[in-house]
Parts: C-alpha cells; sequence; structure tokens
C-alpha cells in the first residue's frame, strides 16, 4: 500500500497544499499594501493593522514549514533551487524579514525607525513579498536554468558541487519572462482581493468596509485577468513529460492541460475552486450585507493553488524543470527523500489535522465579534 | 585537486556565523523568560493577587519584542542550508530535513497560536485557557529547540544513516538512532543554560527597579522567583555541560584536545581550570609549549571525558598520528585515514562509471569498496593534517570562560536566593549586590554565545564530522554575492537589534505600573 511512488506523491500532495494554505494566507501581505490606501485616519490605519497583526504569524509560519516540509520530502529541490535562483530567494526572505518585527515595534517608544518605516517595511512585504513569491512558483511551469550532476562530489576536476546554475543572474533572469509576471501579478491582486475579504468579514466600522468594497473590485478585475493569463498560457504551452520507463524528459505542447483532463479529480478541484473564488468575490460586490466572502474565496484559493501544484508534479510531469538542460529536470521520483524519510514523515503528517484543529479553536475563542476601534484602543498589547 | 574557490567557503561561514550569532541572542531569552512569566503566572492563577498579574504582564511585554526579532533573524538560518549550504542539503537532507520539518509542523504553530491568545486573550479567554496558552507558548518554544538541536547534534555525531552511492547521499534508515543520547544532551544544555539567560535578564533588571528604589515589591517578587529558577538552571547547565564534554570526548576527541590545547596526550590527564595560551605556538608539530601558563586539576579532564582517573585522553598529535587504543581498537592516523577517504571517493566514481556501463560486477565491487572506507570519506577533501585540526584559541577561550561564568552563576542565584527566602535579609539593602547582578545580564549571554563556539568552531573543519567538511558544502554561488549579503544582514541586523534594545530600555523604565 504505502510504495515509494505513493510516498512521493503524497508528499507532493502535502507540498501543494500547503502551497495553497500559503497562497490563501497571503492575504495578510495583502492587506498590508492597502494600509495607507484603504485608510483615513489613524485610527483607522491602527486597526487595519492590528486585525492584521493577530493573523501574520501564520502567514510566516506556514512559509516556514512550507520550506522545511520542502526540504524534508524533496531535498534535491531546496539544494537547486535556493542554492541557484539565490537572489530571488533572497530578496523573498528579506521582505519577511522586515514583516516580522514591524508589527510588534511599530507602535513601541523607542523604535529607533519611527512608525512610517515599520508601516512602509510591511507595505514592502506586502508588494516584493507576493509578486516574488507568485514569480518563484511560476518557474514551476515555465522552467530555469541549472543543470544537476550527483557524480560531481566524486570527481576530481572541478567543484565537487551537485546542482549548478546556468547564468550569473542567479533567478533574478526569472524576471525577463512575461509569464512568470502574469502569475507574480496574480497572486499580488489576489492577496489584496483576499485581503478586502477579511477586512469586509473582520471588521466592525463603516468606513473601512465602504473602502474596502471598492478596493475589492478594483483589485479583483486584474487579479482574474493575470491569473486567466497565466492558466490558458500555460495549459496552451508545451509542458515538461517525463517517460515513466526511461525517466527522460521532453516538451510536450498541452502537456499541463492533458493532465487536467488525465487526472480528473484535480480537474474537479480546480473547478470547484476556481468557481469558489469568483462566486466569494462576486456575492460581496453584489450582495452589501454578504460578508461571508472569504470563507468561501479563501477555501477556493487553496484547492485552485493545490491543484495547479498538482498538475506541476503528477502524470509524469517535471515539477521544477531546467529549461536549458532538461535531463537535469527535477521530478518527484527523483528529487525525494528516502522511502524511509518519507514513511517517517508520512506518520509525523498524521498529527497536522491535529494541528488545524487547536489553530482553528484558539481562533475561535478569541473572535467572537467584530473588531472595532475601540477593541484596539482597550487592548494594552495592542500595536 | 581544485576545490572550491576558498573565499566563496569563508564567506559562507562568515555568514551562517553572523546570522547564527545573532539569532541566538534572542533565542536564549526567549527560552528562559518565557518559563518565568508563566511562572509568575502561575502564581497569579493560584493566589488570584493582582501583583503577580501585573509582573507577569511586564516581563511578557519585554517577551513579545524579544520574540519578533527571534523570528526574524530565524527564518533566515533555515533557508539558509539551502541558500549557501546546497551541496550539504543533498548530501544529508534526507535525515537533516526531517527535524526541520517536523519543527515547523510540531513546534512552530503551537507558538504562532498561543503566542496570540496569550498577548490578546486576557480579556478574551477563561483565566485557565489563558495560563495553559502560556504555558503551552514557551513549551512550542521549547520543542522547536528540541528538533533543531537535534538536526545540529546529528551534525557533530551522524548516526542511524546509511549512504546510498546510487542517489549519492545518506539517507536515514533509523529514525530513533537520530533521538541519540548526544542529541539529548545537547538539548538540556542549551535549553537550561537559556534559562539562565533569561533568570539573569529578571534579576538584573529588578536589581535596577532595587537601585532606583521603585516597584520594590514588584521587584522583589521577581528576584524571588528568578533567583530559585536561576539556581535550579545553574546546576543543571553545570552537570548537562560536563554531560556534553563527556559525549565530545567520546565522538569528537579533535574537539576536545582543542577546547583543552592539549597537543600531546597522556593518561590521567589534568583539566586546565586557568590557563593562557602561548602565542608563538604556530604548527601542531613544532616544539614550543601550548602554555605560558596553566594550573590544572589533576586527573580530572581523563575523569570528565572517560569517568576514569586513569584514562588515556588523546592530545592533537595522537589523533592526527593515530596508533592509540580506542574503544572501537587501535585509532587510524590521519594519513591513513586520508588514504581510505580517497579509496571510498575513487569507489564511487568507479561504481558511478560501471553502473553507467551496465557492469554490474565491477559495480558491485565498488560499492563493496566504497561501503568497508565510508565512514573516512570527508578526508578525502582534506589535504593536510592542519586541516584536520579546529582553531585552538577560540575553543579554547571559549570553552573555559563558559565554564568559569558557569560557576560563577551558581554562586550568583545561590546568594540571591538566600537573600530572598530568609525573612532577617533584605535583598533591596545591598546595593553592590545589586549593582553585580545588573551588570551580570550580559554575562549571561557571553557565555550562551561562548558555548555555541565552542561546539560550532570545535567542529571544524567539518559540517558533517568526519564525512563531508565544509568545503565540500556550500553552493556554488560567487563569493561576491554572499559578501554582499551577509553585509545587508549585518546592516539590518544590527540595526534592529539597537531599536530592540532601545524598545526594551524604554519599556522598562516605564515599569510595571505604566502600561
Ligand atoms: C542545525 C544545524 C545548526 C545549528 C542548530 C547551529 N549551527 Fe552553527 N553551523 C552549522 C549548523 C548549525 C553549519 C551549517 O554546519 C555551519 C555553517 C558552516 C559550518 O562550518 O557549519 C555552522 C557554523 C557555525 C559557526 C562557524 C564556525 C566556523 O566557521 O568556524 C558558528 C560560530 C556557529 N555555527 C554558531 C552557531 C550558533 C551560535 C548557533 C545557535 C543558534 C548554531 N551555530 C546553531
Ligand atoms: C541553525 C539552525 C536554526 C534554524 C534553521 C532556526 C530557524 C528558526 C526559524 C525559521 C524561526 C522563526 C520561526 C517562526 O516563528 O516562524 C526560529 C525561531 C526560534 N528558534 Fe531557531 N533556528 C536555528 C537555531 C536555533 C537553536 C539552536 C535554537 C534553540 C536551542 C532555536 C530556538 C528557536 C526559538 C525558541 C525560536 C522562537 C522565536 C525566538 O527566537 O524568540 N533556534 N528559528
Ligand atoms: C558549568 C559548566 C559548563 C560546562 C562544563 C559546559 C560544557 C559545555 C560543553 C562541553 C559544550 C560543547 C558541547 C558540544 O560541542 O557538543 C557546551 C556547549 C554549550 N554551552 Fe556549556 N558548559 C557549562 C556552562 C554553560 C553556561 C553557563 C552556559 C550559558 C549560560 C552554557 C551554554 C552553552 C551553549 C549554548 C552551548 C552550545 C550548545 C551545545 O553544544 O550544547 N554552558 N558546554
Amino acid at each position: 500500500m504505502f510504495t515509494y511512488s505513493f510516498l512521493q506523491h503524497y508528499w507532493w500532495f502535502i507540498i501543494s497544499l500547503l502551497g495553497g494554505i500559503l497562497a490563501f494566507l497571503l492575504f495578510v501581505q495583502g492587506g498590508q499594501s492597502m494600509i495607507f490606501s484603504l485608510s483615513k485616519t489613524e485610527d483607522e490605519r491602527r486597526l487595519l493593522v492590528n486585525v492584521l497583526g493577530r493573523k501574520w504569524e501564520f502567514t510566516f509560519t506556514t512559509l516556514v514549514t512550507f520550506g522545511g516540509a520542502f526540504f524534508a520530502s524533496f531535498p534535491l529541490f531546496y539544494s537547486t533551487s535556493f542554492g541557484g535562483a539565490y537572489w530571488v530567494w533572497m530578496a523573498i526572505l528579506f521582505c519577511f524579514v522586515i514583516q516580522a518585527v514591524s508589527y510588534e515595534f511599530q507602535s513601541k517608544p523607542g523604535n529607533l525607525l519611527g512608525k512610517n518605516t515599520y508601516r512602509s517595511f510591511l507595505f514592502i512585504n506586502g508588494l516584493l513579498g507576493t509578486i516574488l513569491i507568485g514569480a518563484a512558483i511560476a518557474t514551476f511551469f515555465t522552467g530555469s536554468d541549472f543543470s544537476v550532476n550527483k557524480a560531481n562530489i566524486a570527481s576530481e576536476i572541478g567543484s565537487p558541487v551537485i546542482s549548478q546554475w546556468g547564468n550569473e543572474w542567479h533567478g533574478l533572469e526569472a524576471l525577463l519572462n512575461l509569464r512568470n509576471w502574469f502569475l507574480g501579478l496574480a497572486v499580488f491582486f489576489l492577496s489584496r482581493t483576499l485581503a478586502s475579504l477579511f477586512f469586509i468579514n473582520r471588521l466592525n466600522n463603516e468606513n473601512l468596509e465602504k473602502s474596502s468594497r471598492k478596493a475589492l473590485i478594483i483589485n479583483a478585475i486584474p487579479f482574474v485577468v493575470f491569473f486567466l493569463a497565466f492558466v490558458i498560457w500555460t495549459l496552451l504551452a508545451k509542458g515538461f513529460a517525463v517517460d515513466p520507463a526511461t525517466g527522460e524528459v521532453s516538451l510536450v505542447q498541452y502537456k499541463y492541460f492533458f493532465n487536467l483532463i488525465e487526472l480528473p479529480v484535480v480537474l474537479v478541484l480546480f473547478l470547484l475552486g476556481v468557481v469558489a473564488v469568483l462566486g466569494g468575490i462576486i456575492w460581496t460586490i453584489l450582495k452589501p450585507e454578504f460578508k461571508k466572502g472569504i470563507w468561501l474565496a479563501g477555501p477556493g484559493t487553496i484547492i485552485t493553488v493545490c491543484s495547479l501544484l498538482l498538475i506541476a508534479g503528477y502524470n509524469n510531469t517535471a515539477y521544477y524543470p531546467s529549461a536549458t538542460d532538461l535531463q537535469s529536470s527535477l521530478t518527484i521520483f527523483n528529487s525525494s527523500s528516502s522511502e524511509f524519510t518519507l514513511k517517517a514523515m508520512t506518520i509525523v503528517s498524521i498529527l497536522i489535522p491535529f494541528v488545524l484543529a487547536y489553530i482553528f479553536y484558539g481562533w475561535r475563542s478569541m473572535e467572537k465579534k467584530r473588531t472595532d476601534i475601540a477593541d484596539i484602543n482597550s487592548d494594552d498589547h495592542a500595536y | 585537486m581544485e576545490l572550491l574557490d576558498v573565499s566563496l567557503v569563508n564567506w559562507s561561514r562568515a555568514q551562517f556565523t553572523l546570522t547564527a550569532m545573532y539569532h541566538w541572542i534572542f533565542v536564549p531569552l526567549t527560552l528562559g523568560l518565557g518559563i518565568i512569566q508563566a511562572i509568575m503566572e502561575t502564581i497569579y492563577y493560584r493566589t488570584g493577587d493582582e501583583k503577580w498579574k501585573k509582573a507577569t504582564k511586564f516581563w511578557m511585554t519585554l517577551f513579545g519584542v524579544n520574540f519578533a526579532i527571534g523570528v526574524a533573524t530565524g527564518i533566515i538560518l533555515e533557508f539558509e542550508f539551502g541558500t549557501n549550504w546546497s551541496n550539504y542539503s543533498w548530501f544529508v537532507g534526507d535525515i537533516f530535513g526531517a527535524p526541520l520539518a517536523i519543527e515547523g509542523i510540531l513546534a512552530f504553530f503551537l507558538e504562532a497560536t498561543f503566542i496570540s491568545i496569550m498577548f490578546f486573550g486576557w480579556n478574551k479567554v477563561g483565566k485557565g485557557f489563558h495560563l495553559t496558552s502560556t504555558w503551552l507558548t514557551i513549551f512550542g518554544a521549547t520543542l522547536s529547540a528540541f528538533w533543531i538541536l537535534v538536526a545540529n547534534a546529528w551534525m557533530q555525531h551522524p548516526v542511524g544513516m546509511e549512504f546510498n552511492p546510487d542517489t549519492v547521499r545518506n539517507e536515514m534508515v533509523d529514525f530513533w538512532a537520530i533521538l541519540s543520547p548526544f542529541a539529548l544532551n545537547k538539548f538540556f544544555h542549551s535549553v537550561v543554560s537559556s534559562w539562565i539567560v533569561g533568570s539573569l535578564f529578571v534579576l538584573g533588571v529588578s536589581a535596577w527597579f532595587l537601585i532606583k528604589k521603585r516597584e520594590t515589591d514588584f521587584a522583589k517578587k521577581s528576584i524571588k522567583v528568578a533567583a530559585t529558577f536561576g539556581l535550579v538552571a545553574s546546576i543543571l547547565t553545570a552537570v548537562s555541560g560536563d554531560g556534553s564534554a563527556y559525549n565530545v570526548a567520546q565522538e569528537q576527541p579533535m574537539k576536545l584536545a582543542a577546547m583543552e590545547g592539549l597537543y600531546n596526550g597522556q593518561k590521567g590527564a589534568g583539566l586546565v581550570a586557568v590557563g593562557i595560551l602561548n602565542p608563538d605556538k604556530k604548527a601542531y608539530n613544532d616544539s614550543v609549549d601550548p602554555y605560558l601558563m596553566n594550573i590544572t586539576i589533576p586527573k580530572a579532564l581523563s575523569f570528565l571525558g572517560y569517568r576514569d582517573f586513569n584514562a588515556f585522553v588523546p592530545g592533537i598529535n595522537d589523533i592526527l598520528q593515530g596508533g592509540y587504543q580506542t574503544k572501537d581498537g587501535v585509532a587510524l592516523s590521519f594519513a591513513e585515514r586520508n588514504e581510505k577517504g580517497k579509496i571510498a571517493k575513487k569507489a564511487l566514481a568507479d561504481y558511478k562509471k560501471a553502473k553507467a556501463d551496465k557492469d554490474t560486477v565491477a559495480a558491485a565491487q565498488h560499492k563493496a569498496t566504497l561501503k568497508e572506507n565510508f565512514d573516512h570519506f570527508g578526508y578525502a577533501y582534506l589535504d593536510s593534517p592542519e586541516q584536520a585540526i579546529p582553531n585552538v584559541p577560540i575553543t579554547f577561550y571559549s570553552f573555559h570562560i563558559m565554564v568559569t561564568l558557569g560557576m560563577y552563576f551558581i554562586v550568583l542565584f545561590a546568594l540571591f536566593t538566600l537573600l530572598s527566602y530568609v525573612k532577617k535579609y533584605d535583598v533591596g539593602k545591598y546595593k553592590w549586590l545589586l549593582w553585580v547582578a545588573l551588570l551580570s545580564i550580559p554575562l549571561g549571554y557571553v557565555a550562551s554565545q561562548l558555548g555555541w563556539l565552542v561546539a560550532e568552531v570545535g567542529r571544524q573543519p567539518w559540517a558533517i564530522q568526519d564525512l563531508l567538511p565544509v568545503n565540500v558544502s556550500v553552493s556554488a554561488i560567487a563569493a561576491q554575492s554572499v559578501k554582499i549579503t551577509s553585509f545587508l544582514f549585518l546592516a539590518l541586523f544590527t540595526t534592529l537589534l539597537i531599536a530592540e534594545i532601545r524598545i526594551m530600555l524604554k519599556q522598562i523604565k516605564k515599569g510595571p505600573h505604566h502600561e
């Protein structure tokens, strides 16, 4: 039952799921990019900062766990991509380092840089963090420039490095590809769309609700445009197919489209996800008293992104392709941990539902009613 | 053999050292203060005394400021294994990745969930639930320390794996072996020593209030908790530190020799209590006396390392020359290990070639040769015996200062415990002692940082003991790139550290009654 191949598929699913959850939780970043534009008064800004400040740790932790789980299950990806696309990942990390202190420090006396600097850190994190993560994930479909040779470590000549990046830009070259930008911008506008829905749901404040509803429309339109552009292009483009018998990688037209057709469960999930996201948005726009849009669009985002990542790795596809050296492309088979490790990790993963349960319970116990300015002003730990 | 650019390796090491040591400024306070505030809240829960609630909240504010910057510096470390040590990440990712992933799934989420209830839940959840959240927050932090230290201990003492020549990496074969006594001891020592840092912090800040004659009731309450807890922690630290030294002696004899500046081994070796190294000692095999002066405790090193007053402790020269008896037989010399390492490395290359040529017979032969010699694999990448010796002065002084401070902390906490429990004394009257407590805050940090220097510098040149030296662990990037990011981290972290310290000072000046 737990064959090696099953475990590899299972872990690719977990990675995809974590990716989906991360995409949803990026609403915190989206919200950070709107602190200034949504609010008119300092009180309103403070309210926005504080409702986001109750959630940012989860996004952050999900990112860290996404990294850790990727390391444990597909270590060759970890070493190839992080060590290769160095500058992209470093830029992403910087965006998150400056976020981590900004909530706690911004309204404390003596904070050296002043409130607005910390808030602009949050803005930078919201803007660059989302676009760069989106662009980095897009390379799962568009390919990168690297080669892998495991025998290098025993070679007598040259450096003993297993993965080599093919150019001096170390990842920044991904920004020359329009399709990567499409996904980057889609993620950016999605995060702002979700943030608008989150504010509508969480806040008890008329002005902010009004401006959030406006922001919802303004951001949902470019989101849909960029998202469709990326998805349609990808479904029509060549994909990186693996021959299951020989492990040979080749370019196949419409590969991702075929993956959707050949994996009907994923297709259904993908469509359900898209419908939920759009439904959550449209319903909220049409019905002024409807505030639960985030509960549709959020889970919709999770399953849409999850199914997109699934078609990148399932059905004999190379999930981290090398466009310049096809045979170096990473698949869930050639880059995974050993069967033993995957099995051990699978046992650990049984605890995930338990983790989700206490997170949910914790949130519920804290959020019995919508938050308003008075709540923040009466909380002595507020930011 | 042309290995990687030396400056790349050095910059990568510098960057890791910088970020790890920055991270470790904040981690010990989190681990120590976290417990102290939980103890205080427990007292509040039991007695219902609002003063304890105020005290808890005061320390919690400081905890929050420190925690945030701990998180900021931590994320870099996790990803640096990929960005800067990518070869390493493949070679041992099969084992090393697992604790990191488990840390995220089990520990970080626990922390993240309950810390927000701890901070924002005072008026939203019941008293019991709040107290539970406070304890779960620190439990999560400690659990995260557990997994990351398991990972670190494994690098010092790799167990539970087997090398697979097809994938060219070490693969896990026994999960429980990874939770070795080595790992458990490392966890214990790191955590209880962090409790010292937290206790010194609370003690010192409270002493400041007493010096200023402010908040005396609050300060005395805090001192009582911190001194008692600190005393327990410092005794446990000494006990587990002894355990660490024993483990090092068993598994990393070269590190032990460096810690003691021991060049020529002996039976019934003494432990250096105080010593000054001779800066003229330039090579391991010159005849210069390694010490300018030293006072040793007779036979103590033999006992510390082998639980036997007369045991033989090998020095640096012995380890390089081999030939002495160990628990696994006669020790090999550097030259022999180097030879075997080269055989292993060549066997790996030959195996790969035979595999490609579909020559199964030859492949099987090479595989057997590889397996036989794999314990010495990493030595193939070293060219001379000097490379196998860690930096002796750093390791030596770090170790001795840490231990001296450890003894001092026991005395300090014992004094304050005495003063705060015996009715006829009044801590507030001993001004000089209060000053001593205040000035001791940085010493806790010093000891803690030095501990890591011992552990990590003493491990050099290995990233994985005996299997992979640091120069074969790095990513193929330009040294210039690593240099740039190092300076960016330095600038960013230093700015944030200054901000953090200033915020802390302001919050402390405000005191517990002006939230
Ligand atoms: C999980 C693994 C791990 C953990 C928990 C730590 N380290 Fe480490 N350390 C490494 C893994 C590592 C490493 C990746 O293996 C490095 C990088 C280069 C090297 O020599 O080893 C290293 C190097 C390294 C060096 C440089 C030694 C030298 O180059 O001479 C120092 C000073 C530290 N570390 C200090 C620390 C501190 C203060 C830590 C506490 C947070 C710490 N390490 C935790
Ligand atoms: C080099 C190895 C290390 C890595 C990769 C690492 C990684 C991280 C990361 C990513 C975070 C932020 C987590 C979050 O809240 O999202 C963190 C925080 C933390 N780490 Fe580390 N860490 C390392 C070393 C250590 C060690 C050795 C310890 C303890 C013994 C430790 C204890 C902690 C604690 C207690 C926190 C909570 C926040 C705080 O620092 O105050 N870490 N670490
Ligand atoms: C009292 C006597 C002490 C002894 C005998 C002792 C011994 C040791 C030894 C042998 C190591 C190296 C372990 C290794 O390389 O695996 C070590 C590491 C360390 N020590 Fe100590 N130590 C003492 C006190 C302290 C104190 C007071 C602190 C801090 C407040 C401290 C903090 C550390 C830390 C953070 C490490 C690195 C983590 C580890 O390797 O466990 N130690 N100690």
